[in-house]
């Protein structure tokens, strides 16, 4: 049989016919498995969802607790059976919960890595490379120039500027799942011990991580209930990107725009977003991690998702990898 | 060259002028001697390396990556500079230096690197420094780092980190060269100043501050002169002991462009005064003439010939071995008479003085300028010495009223700081095309004139009448019969090749909300080009 027999794409996502299911089906379907709790991962509706247990509960944090018609929680490292196909979930390094699923079936194997990257994270299992036959890689920061720095040196400038301007509120763009709750650690780590005031989207699930075991610190709402706008000066406060741009920031004092993502990486992106202090930190792969982890799982050929496809397409021919892109539709190129 | 690299990161992101300023005197403060001087040469433009070509730039990172990739790169970033930086591949780990190279010897070998070894000398630099570094390192070498900060401003973090005043700064500044030992040392209360021994410095100016309400009625005109403000921009001619420099009002150095003027400087003494287009004894040109001339490194004959410059002399600080700075205004007046009356009258002539007697006479004269080349009148206390800086009461300046014009806002940009989450920078423009088939072309940018409340009905006007959005733009509907007119202030109308609408707003703000008047009503694009020239 051929990898493509096994899995390919669908105008609902990645599909196997053999075991009659999806992996982060765009749309409804009547079998699900599920790589991480994003939003354009994660959608509601199934039928059925196996996923991590992290997973199925961020889901349900997300979607509500009636998100699909059965779950069943998959541990990492367990082998499944669905319809015949075995299924092994593998920690992706992602987000909280987050997997690679690898695929086998008739003496092939394929890994469908979802979202990953390789950086250390203190808020998630880190990510092994599965040997495989067929590798199925996301290519969100497939271009040479992405290169992310060690996200300790990234928080380092946040302290170091909110040593500068004590005076003035630091805003922290940063997505609700994932990369919120690793900037608070990482700001933890760096020794920052002072209340870190958080945007209301993102209570339940730093509630939910801290009961995972991922230690955040003393977090407050940033309302202005809790006082007034001069308590916010020297504050340090975390939100999804887009509440920085609404009039909900008017509360803070003389803020400073932060902005924790890959994009950071490029200056006109970050002037185009009016952000003062882009900090590099991202839950994907970046160039050199991309092109590293498809040479350590060892696959002949590599399957291209979501992103800046042709690069890497480039680079696997360039090293003698056949490679094709997948073109699989709905999910979010502007993630992260 | 990490510290400096990070500097010049921090503010190209930096839109606040006090940021700006804290991540100067920051940086000042916590690095060492040569290399906060020689950041500062980077930024004032006072750092002399041989220049890269970007071609070179392209051929250095062709030969050591795949072409096709760097294209998609370069494609996706945008800038030459910062594609390199990013994707300019690192030192195998065995070759790494165990350190990274100050900013001191990076400028030590690029100085020092031939023409013909100096693309290798470039990139062995980039072979061992990170990507920040690259990206400054790619600064230096290709000219102009863009980063918003001006000589000026960076004279003015200086002086804040010494804690003293800018003119002293600018006064020195023309002494010293990198990397600033002697200055760095004094502004941290290690040394004395260091003496001035150069010659043709730079004397810090004396500023007027404008007439506010009721400040006349407290003044007798009879402890006043009066002469015309001419639309020009101020200078200072210096030549002394064969050293000639023509200074801008902060103390840059523009000799470079006005070689047909400084040829004519053949005294001994320091001139304040304005400097116009034209020829004193025939024609004072306009502003947008004067532009022709500005912001030039050279000047080639033709422009020389067709734009012709000349001082309006109003002050004189020095003659020959004479400092006058302390003398009364009048009196220094009678030197300055004496001394321009020797001078090339093609070159120098005399602000005259313009006599009124009494303050309804000078706002008539005010309002009503003899010449439209003139934009108000300025005021000087006879028995005033020359003093540094804007003191309070001794020089005023009383401009006529400025130019308005009624136009549509077009597009809203969400501002920085304390403005963040409002819509406050505003690009507006006027009616233009023919009857029955109008369009707005935009005509200029503001973003201030307006109350914090007007800013909350702006904001929220904006945001109910988005109808695109690119990042922190949002394009405003505005047509014929919806919209919002703005009333907007201006100092004066350049003739501009760069814009559309083929109009160049000087000093542009808002100046009154017309929520009142219906978007057709608003101005054409006519009634601006009857005010140019």
């Amino acid at each position: 049989m051929r990898a493509r027999d096994l899995l390919c794409p669908k105008p609902g996502g990645l599909y196997c016919a053999p075991g009659d299911f999806f992996i982060d089906p765009v749309r409804p379907v009547e079998r699900a498995l599920i790589t991480h709790g994003h939003s354009d991962h994660a959608r509601p509706g199934h039928g059925s969802v196996l996923a991590t247990r992290e997973t199925l509960d961020i889901m349900a944090i997300r979607c509500g607790e009636d998100f699909a018609g059965s779950t069943q929680a998959a541990r990492f490292g367990e082998t499944i059976a669905v319809n015949g196909v075995s299924v092994t979930f593998h920690p992706a390094g992602h987000v909280l919960g987050s997997a690679q699923i690898a695929v086998e079936y008739g003496g092939i194997r394929i890994v469908a890595s979802g979202d990953y990257k390789r950086q250390p994270d203190a808020t998630c299992a880190a990510f092994v490379p599965i040997p495989c036959d067929v590798f199925i890689t996301e290519a969100t920061f497939g271009l040479p120039v992405f290169k992310h720095p060690p996200d300790t040196e990234e928080v380092a400038r946040i302290l170091t500027s909110a040593r500068q301007f004590p005076e003035r509120s630091h805003l922290i763009g940063a997505y609700a799942l994932g990369k919120a709750q690793r900037v608070i650690r990482l700001l933890r780590d760096a020794g920052y011990h002072e209340t870190i005031y958080i945007h209301g989207a993102l209570a339940k699930l730093c509630e939910y991580y801290e009961s995972r075991g991922v230690a955040l610190g003393d977090l407050q709402p940033a309302t202005v209930e809790a006082g007034t706008k001069a308590d916010f000066a020297g504050a340090i406060v975390v939100g999804t990107p887009s509440a920085f741009v609404d009039r909900w920031a008017r509360r803070f004092p003389d803020p400073i725009a932060c902005y924790a993502s890959g994009w950071m990486r490029i200056r006109q992106r970050a002037k185009q977003l009016g952000v003062e202090l882009p900090l590099i930190i991202s839950d994907h792969a970046d160039w050199d991690e991309l092109t590293d982890t498809i040479t350590e799982t060892g696959a002949r050929e590599v399957w291209v998702t979501h992103g800046r496809e042709e690069a890497l397409v480039r680079w696997c021919e360039l090293s003698g990898i056949s490679a094709r892109p997948l073109h699989l539709v709905g999910y979010e190129d502007e993630g992260d | 060259m990490n510290r400096f690299a990070e500097l010049l990161d921090r503010l190209v992101m930096m839109p606040s002028r006090n940021g700006k300023l804290t991540l100067l005197t920051d940086y000042f403060r916590s690095v060492e001697d040569p290399d906060r001087g020689l950041g500062l040469a980077a930024i004032t433009g006072d750092l002399n390396i041989a220049a890269v070509k970007p071609a070179m730039l392209r051929t250095l990172v062709m030969e050591r990556m795949d072409p096709v990739l760097f294209g998609y790169s370069y494609d996706y970033v945008g800038d030459l500079a910062e594609t390199v930086s990013l994707v300019w591949p690192d030192a195998p780990a065995h070759l790494k230096p165990n350190r990274h190279l100050t900013l001191g010897e990076t400028v030590a070998a690029l100085q020092a690197a031939s023409r013909s070894d100096g693309p290798k000398v470039l990139a062995r630099l980039l072979d061992n420094a990170g990507i920040s570094a690259r990206y400054a390192i790619i600064k230096l070498v290709t000219g102009g780092l863009r980063i918003g900060v001006s000589a000026r401003l960076a004279k003015q973090a200086l002086a804040d980190f010494g804690k003293v005043d800018v003119s002293e700064i600018e006064e020195l500044w023309h002494g010293l060269s990198p990397p600033y030992a002697e200055l760095f040392a004094w502004l941290e209360g290690k040394a004395d100043k260091p003496v001035k021994s150069a010659k043709a410095l730079f004397r810090p100016v004396m500023l007027s501050n404008p007439v506010g309400d009721g400040d006349l009625e407290k003044l007798d005109p009879a402890d006043y002169a009066a002469e015309w403000k001419w639309d020009g921009i101020r200078v200072q001619a210096v030549s002394e002991g064969g050293v000639r420099r023509l200074y801008s009002r902060t103390g840059d150095d523009i000799s470079g462009a006005f070689p047909d003027l400084v040829d004519a400087m053949n005294f001994d003494g320091v001139l304040d005064g304005e400097l116009l287009v034209g020829d004193p004894l025939k024609a004072t040109g306009t502003f947008s003439e004067l532009q022709q001339r500005l912001n030039r490194k050279a000047v080639s004959a033709k422009i020389r010939e067709q734009y012709p410059v000349f001082v309006r002399c109003y002050d004189i600080l020095q003659e020959g071995a004479e400092d006058r700075r302390a003398l009364p205004f009048i009196e220094r007046r009678g030197h300055l008479e004496a001394f321009v009356a020797a001078l090339d009258p093609s070159r120098f002539d005399l602000s005259p003085l313009a006599p009124f007697a009494n303050w309804a006479a000078l706002e008539e004269m005010r309002r009503h300028p003899p010449h439209p080349v003139i934009e108000g009148v300025m005021l000087k206390r006879r028995d005033s010495p020359y003093l540094a800086g804007r003191p309070k009461g001794p020089w005023f300046k009383w401009k006529r009223d400025p130019h308005t014009v009624d136009a549509v806002l077009m597009y809203a940009q969400r501002g920085h700081g304390k403005r963040s989450s409002f819509y406050s920078d505003y690009t507006f423009g006027v009616w233009t095309g023919p009857e029955g088939a109008e369009e707005l072309v935009p005509v200029g940018k503001a973003y201030f004139g307006f109350t914090d409340e007007e800013l909350r009905q702006i904001d929220k006007f904006v945001r109910d009448n988005t109808i695109e959005r690119f990042g922190p733009v949002r394009s405003v509907r505005a047509d014929r019969s919806h919209g919002l007119v703005l009333e907007i202030a201006f100092e004066g109308l350049n003739r501009s090749t760069r814009h559309k609408s083929g109009v160049a707003m000087r000093f542009p703000r808002i100046s009154r909300l017309r929520w009142d008047k219906p978007t057709h009503e608003a101005d054409r694009i006519e009634t601006l080009q009857a005010l140019l020239d």
